[in-house]
């Protein structure tokens, strides 16, 4: 427990943080100027959207939630409460998971939704021959 | 396991007298003071509002044919004309990072009942986030006023095909006696002017080689609008809570100097307490700076 470490001790897990959440900021920064070809010009799978792509992401996702899981347990002490604890702010989180999952889902959806109506919109339609009216007037409309 | 079974034992033994009925009160649940436990709960429910609209980004993001490129739309820099992709919001990002290390070490004098430590790394936290606030203020103008991001509008797209830029008339603009050509998912921003009190975006026109539109001449748009709405509103959220951060930290921090924490005896716990919603606004930070910056 926090409590029974050192002073100095502490001190080292502090600078050691420091150092940890510096080092990976850079590395993810680089990396991503890098797969977007700002380093080297012909190098862009970070943009491309295909499967180096998804790499690229999920090696950013990860660099975050490792950051987030160091802050979580070691600046803000959760690796020294109680597992009631720990489980009962960790666990809701799981409800992201199925959150996520869904609205990008959805998202995806209402994109080819979108993609639909413009095709809709641009398609050039032959104008059909004026038809007889079969239907019957109902106060000034146009009925069937 | 081994422990808890121990502090069972030492509670019913311990608290003898109040019959050992935990609604007595005097026994903290899960070993963390209320207060404590309440901040942990609210960070919970604003890890939620947080995920809520961070999520909703990626939905309408999903949803886009294009969308701004970050390394394009964040590129300035104060006082340099350079296009320097990223390297601002990094600075801020290191800004909350030491920012979130002072305020370890201002708890840790807590503990230790050291009111100068204390006063004095708290004071470093203020100044951490007193900066970003003024990092983020500097970014939002450079987007507003240079280069008309509102929340209605957005003047960053990205090309959807490869094309050649062409004037009102449909006649190819030469530079350096070679049509301007695009690609696709290349970026631009519309450059904007003031015409009559209201901004208005330049007008180009783009003829598209390849994909659906070939052969077609089109005006280049603007891009998503909604790309405007949810950066003001989420990193807007976000340096909100960076703002009343900064009050409250320096509420605790005169009250530390007046020794109203020394006097409780309980190792400055009002520190500890913001000391955790601090470092939860660097912990939304590396999300948004995930979402914004990076993806």
């Amino acid at each position: 427990m926090a409590a029974h470490q050192s002073y100095e001790d502490q001190k080292k897990l502090v600078f050691y943080g420091l150092k940890l959440l510096a080092v990976v900021t850079i590395v993810e920064v680089v990396f991503a100027l890098f797969a977007k070809g700002h380093i080297v010009p012909s190098i862009t799978f970070g943009k491309d959207g295909g499967f180096g792509q998804a790499l690229y992401m999920m090696a950013m996702i990860g660099a975050s939630l490792y950051k987030a899981y160091f802050i979580v347990f070691f600046f803000m002490h959760m690796a020294h409460e109680v597992r009631g604890l720990v489980l009962s702010v960790l666990l809701p989180m799981l409800l992201l998971v199925w959150a996520i999952i869904a609205f990008f889902q959805e998202g995806g959806r209402w994109g080819s939704a979108r993609e639909q109506i413009r095709q809709k919109n641009e398609e050039v339609v032959q104008p059909a021959p004026a038809a007889k009216p079969t239907g019957y007037w109902l106060n000034g409309t146009m009925k069937g | 396991m081994a422990e808890t079974s121990v502090s069972h034992a030492h509670e019913t033994h311990g608290h003898g007298t109040e019959g050992g009925n935990p609604w007595d009160g005097g026994k903290e649940p899960m070993k963390a003071s209320y207060g404590k436990l309440m901040m942990w709960y609210f960070l919970v429910s604003d890890a939620f509002t947080f995920a809520g609209f961070l999520i909703a980004y990626g939905a309408i993001r999903f949803s886009m044919p294009t969308w701004p490129e970050p390394d394009f739309v964040f590129a300035s820099f104060p006082f340099v004309k350079a296009h320097w992709p990223l390297v601002f919001v990094t600075f801020m990002t290191f800004v909350l990072i030491f920012s979130s290390v002072t305020m370890v070490r201002a708890v840790q004098e807590g503990h230790r009942e050291n009111k100068r430590g204390v006063v004095f790394w708290m004071f470093l936290t203020i100044l951490g986030g007193a900066t970003f606030l003024g990092s983020q203020a500097y970014e939002w103008t450079t987007l507003i006023k240079y280069e008309n991001v509102t929340v209605n509008r957005n003047p960053f797209g990205r090309f959807v095909a490869d094309g050649v830029m062409v004037d009102e008339n449909g006649k190819e603009i030469m530079a350096n006696g070679s049509p301007v050509t695009v690609k696709k998912d290349e970026s631009y921003l519309l450059h904007g002017h003031e015409h009559n009190g209201v901004i208005e975006l330049e007008k180009k026109y783009v003829r598209y080689t390849s994909g659906p539109y070939a052969g077609q001449t089109h005006q280049v748009e603007e891009g998503p609008k909604a790309f405007g709405a949810l950066f003001f509103f989420i990193t807007g959220f976000h340096g909100f809570h960076v703002f009343s951060g900064v009050v409250f930290l320096t509420i605790i921090m005169v009250n530390a100097m007046s020794g109203l924490y020394s006097a409780r005896k309980n190792g400055y716990e009002m520190v500890e307490k913001i000391g955790l919603y601090w470092h939860f606004v660097d912990l939304v930070w590396v999300f948004v700076f995930l979402v914004f910056y990076l993806l």
